[in-house]
């Protein structure tokens, strides 16, 4: 019989807040977090509005040493995993280290730190290299980013599986995804996965405004982020971290630990169309999310709320609405579906799990988030998005999905604890 | 009822051949893919060797149009995935879209491509950055390249774990067979030889000065003095073993029938290492005791004091001397996400034709060690299972058991 797997504590760092407290006043109060960029001087990109995140690594309790080694997407994920570890309640060190596991998720991980090398050893590219010996002791690990994974472990204590999944804007979902079938498959009865990205770097900013993907709505970056209106023109990039202490269900009951939601379905598919084009019809990932609510075992008409992809860019807002219709039939029009993004941006890989933690906080609270910024939705956008304001609903059954580069399409499904315990 | 997971095709991309056959050969006969850089002017350099792949050419490879848009490591990837496919035989219409999947290690993304990226931003401006950028570099990008190429639409990811991570990815694509995706594509495949990409491997502090390229990567060696770093790697077919004899497979190199992943304290804790309970994790998955492995294909980092925990790990495991080792990867340097798969593909044809390929360029193994180290010639014996391990840098440690058709 398949081991059920929990989330038992979470931590978020994402745009407008601190912390996963945070996070869920500001989604359900409908506020957008992204501005003007204020990391760089911008003013030669296209796109200028990020979603940046206030973030004090001195306020995070990490020392010196520890800042001038971690990558900032690696500070963020050390951040959400202290946090998702207290909230859990669990006791790590009563744990055997040899069952606690890692997956991290991360898209372009340790991006920030790279540029900044790169600008150290090149003269700010006036040379293709000045010293090779110029480079930082901590390179090694910018290069190859394994060490994202490594200062999680360490953080949680885990000798168990540790890896890194980096399946682009997948990430988040499919590190979940993954730790959830280590437990079931009895590699570890613990796992810390989540995911982080912090991509708001002129390479990164340079590598979107170049395919025309991210929006150009400079002078009005608040209400920049509008998936599914008519009046979208491409993803706010993000930064952003969610981590999540997820573990084997008996072993939570038995520990009387405080149950957000049991991840009952988990799917990926590739659509092998396009590295970054959708085909209209939402076929692979309308498999994904089948293929989660078999796993499942439920029927489309028992989810709740749906929490979007919702990038904002246009082919994305119809292909997934495509894919909710082929996949949820009549319930797709029925269901409330709203994107997070709208108002936290678009954080690559980071952003499946920070979505993961406003599904299982919506379970938690009975709240459906909304879709900020959406007045009037494309024509071809024509489900309930919920716009502007939150509701206030039974929300035990979620579907969360994501779609990325490479072709990668991901779903989840998480549904509230047995016996109300929440 | 569990499902056997066997290797049906072998694509090889590796310094000392392109090829299964070519690298096979070199392998056996003691042919190095070490040399000095050729693809800059290396000699600022503390260090001037790789593993280099210097006889591909892209364009009998790839059609025209993606060679603008990837880096060398995935041009490599692409043909590894098409001569593993061809290898087993995997005609178009065999196999589902969704029934197909593709799970890759990728430790270095595009890098050679992202520097000229980078360069172009910081001297030219934002506009000057390619449209490919956005896909050329990240991890992920081999994956998703070859699940185009192949119509492959079922379960697929990109795992990063420095060197351990192509081992993780034929365990996780073991996984994704085992839940019901009858074929799989797994391996790794990498590359950073440019400039900075090179100097950024140094950076790890683990390279060897050494210039002599047959005595420069000397696993388990008592002159070890550090690794070379090379690139290229493999890819695998993996697939359910009763969907391949479905579509009439001939001819099945072996089971994937164990992996196991562990990972390291943190250096300041005190605690063992977890190298040994990895390779203990991986036989036990297998249900294999010790004596049962007729060789291990050790990481061999070349670095003293790894090879002493590499050594203990073995000797604790299988007892001292008791089981011929070999580090093949002394020919090619570490190949990052591509060296575990490498290995793999060598384990398999050493069950194949009943030899076990030596550790060239390895003189003398320190007693200390506890180690039958295969040197000099390839020794002839029936080799029925292999265990081989994998550390990637921070802790990770990764190891899988291949065994013999039928066993």
């Amino acid at each position: 019989m398949t081991r059920r797997v929990v989330i038992t504590g979470i931590g978020v760092r994402a745009p407008g807040g601190k912390g996963t407290k945070e996070f869920w006043s500001l989604l359900t109060d409908g506020r957008t977090a992204t501005r003007e960029v204020s990391f760089f001087d911008a003013s030669g990109f296209r796109s200028r509005v990020a979603g940046e995140v206030d973030f004090r690594p001195e306020d995070e309790g990490l020392t010196p040493r520890q800042v001038r080694r971690m990558d900032r997407a690696t500070q963020f994920a050390v951040a959400c995993t202290q946090e998702a570890v207290a909230d859990s309640g669990l006791a790590f060190g009563d744990v055997d280290p040899h069952r606690i596991g890692v997956v991290l998720g991360s898209a372009v991980a340790a991006a920030t730190s790279l540029e900044n090398e790169y600008l150290v050893m090149s003269d700010r590219g006036r040379e293709w290299l000045v010293d090779p010996e110029h480079l930082s002791p901590y390179m090694f690990d910018y290069l190859t980013p394994g060490a994202m994974s490594a200062e999680v472990a360490w953080a949680a204590g885990a000798e168990g599986p540790v890896t890194l999944v980096s399946d682009g804007c997948t990430s988040g979902i499919d590190a979940v995804g993954h730790a959830v079938q280590l437990i079931q498959d009895g590699g570890a009865e613990v796992v810390v996965a989540g995911a982080a990205d912090t991509p708001v770097t002129p390479i990164v900013v340079a590598c979107f405004d170049a395919i025309k993907a991210t929006t150009k709505r400079n002078d009005d970056p608040e209400h920049a982020s509008r998936p599914f209106d008519a009046t979208r023109d491409g993803f706010v990039l993000a930064e952003g971290a969610a981590m999540f202490v997820l573990e084997e269900y008996a072993a939570a009951r038995a520990r009387g630990a405080q149950v957000y939601a049991e991840v009952t379905g988990y799917a990926t598919r590739c659509n092998a169309y396009h590295m970054t084009g959708l085909k209209k019809d939402g076929r692979e990932m309308a498999e994904a999310i089948r293929s989660a609510l078999d796993a499942s075992r439920i029927a489309p008409e028992t989810v709740d709320y749906v929490n979007a992809h919702g990038s904002g860019t246009r082919q994305n807002d119809r292909h997934e609405t495509a894919a909710f219709k082929r996949s949820l039939k009549e319930h797709a029009y029925a269901v409330p579906v709203s994107s997070i993004k709208s108002m936290v941006g678009h954080s690559l890989g980071a952003i499946g799990s920070i979505e993961i933690a406003a599904s299982a906080l919506a379970i938690r609270h009975n709240v459906v988030p909304p879709t900020a910024n959406l007045h009037h939705a494309d024509p071809e956008c024509d489900l309930d998005y919920v716009p502007l304001t939150a509701r206030e609903q039974r929300v035990d059954t979620v579907l969360t999905v994501g779609s990325g580069f490479g072709g990668f399409q991901s779903a989840m499904v998480l549904r509230a604890p047995e016996g109300g315990d929440r | 009822m569990t499902v056997t997971t066997v290797v049906t095709g072998l694509g090889v991309a590796a310094p000392n051949g392109l090829g299964r056959d070519a690298y096979w050969k070199a392998v056996l006969a003691g042919h190095s893919g070490i040399g000095r850089v050729t693809r800059f002017d290396v000699s600022r350099y503390p260090s001037r060797l790789a593993g280099q792949i210097d006889d591909f050419d892209p364009s009998e490879h790839l059609p025209g149009r993606l060679l603008p848009q990837t880096d060398h490591s995935t041009r490599l990837a692409y043909a590894a995935a098409d001569w593993a496919l061809d290898d087993a035989q995997v005609g178009a219409g065999d196999l589902r879209d969704y029934d197909m999947g593709v799970v890759t290690a990728n430790a270095l993304g595009g890098f050679d491509f992202t520097h000229r990226e980078f360069r172009k931003l910081w001297s030219r401006g934002p506009e000057y950055v390619s449209v490919y950028e956005s896909f050329a570099w990240f991890y992920a990008v081999n994956t998703g390249q070859i699940s185009i190429r192949h119509k492959m639409r079922g379960p697929s990811a990109a795992l990063v774990a420095e060197q351990a991570g192509g081992l993780d990815a034929l365990g996780h694509a073991r996984r994704t067979v085992r839940r019901g995706t009858p074929l799989v594509v797994a391996g790794g495949v990498d590359s950073a030889l440019d400039p900075w990409g090179y100097a950024s491997q140094l950076s790890g502090g683990m390279v060897t000065t050494a210039t002599d390229p047959l005595r420069a990567y000397l696993p388990f060696d008592a002159a070890a003095s550090g690794h070379v770093p090379g690139e290229g790697g493999a890819l695998l077919v993996l697939e359910d073993a009763s969907s391949a004899r479905a579509r009439g497979v001939g001819r099945v190199y072996g089971e994937l029938a164990g992996h196991a992943a562990t990972f390291d304290p943190a250096p300041d804790s005190g605690r063992p290492p977890a190298l040994g309970r990895a390779a203990a994790g991986a036989l036990a998955d297998a249900g294999l005791g010790p004596a049962d492995i007729d060789v291990v294909f050790a990481d061999g980092a070349g670095t003293p004091h790894l090879d002493a925990a590499e050594a203990e790990a073995i000797g604790s495991l299988f007892g001292a001397g008791a089981v011929p080792v070999t580090a093949p990867k002394s020919l090619t340097g570490r190949l990052y996400g591509g060296g575990g798969p490498l290995d793999v593909v060598c384990a398999l044809l050493a069950i194949r034709d009943g030899v076990i390929p030596p550790t060239h360029g390895v003189s003398e193994v320190p007693d200390a060690y506890g180690l039958d180290v295969v040197r000099g010639e390839p020794r002839e014996r029936p080799v029925r299972t292999a265990l081989v391990l994998a550390r990637g840098r921070r802790g990770f440690n990764s190891a899988v058991v291949v065994r013999a058709a039928g066993d």
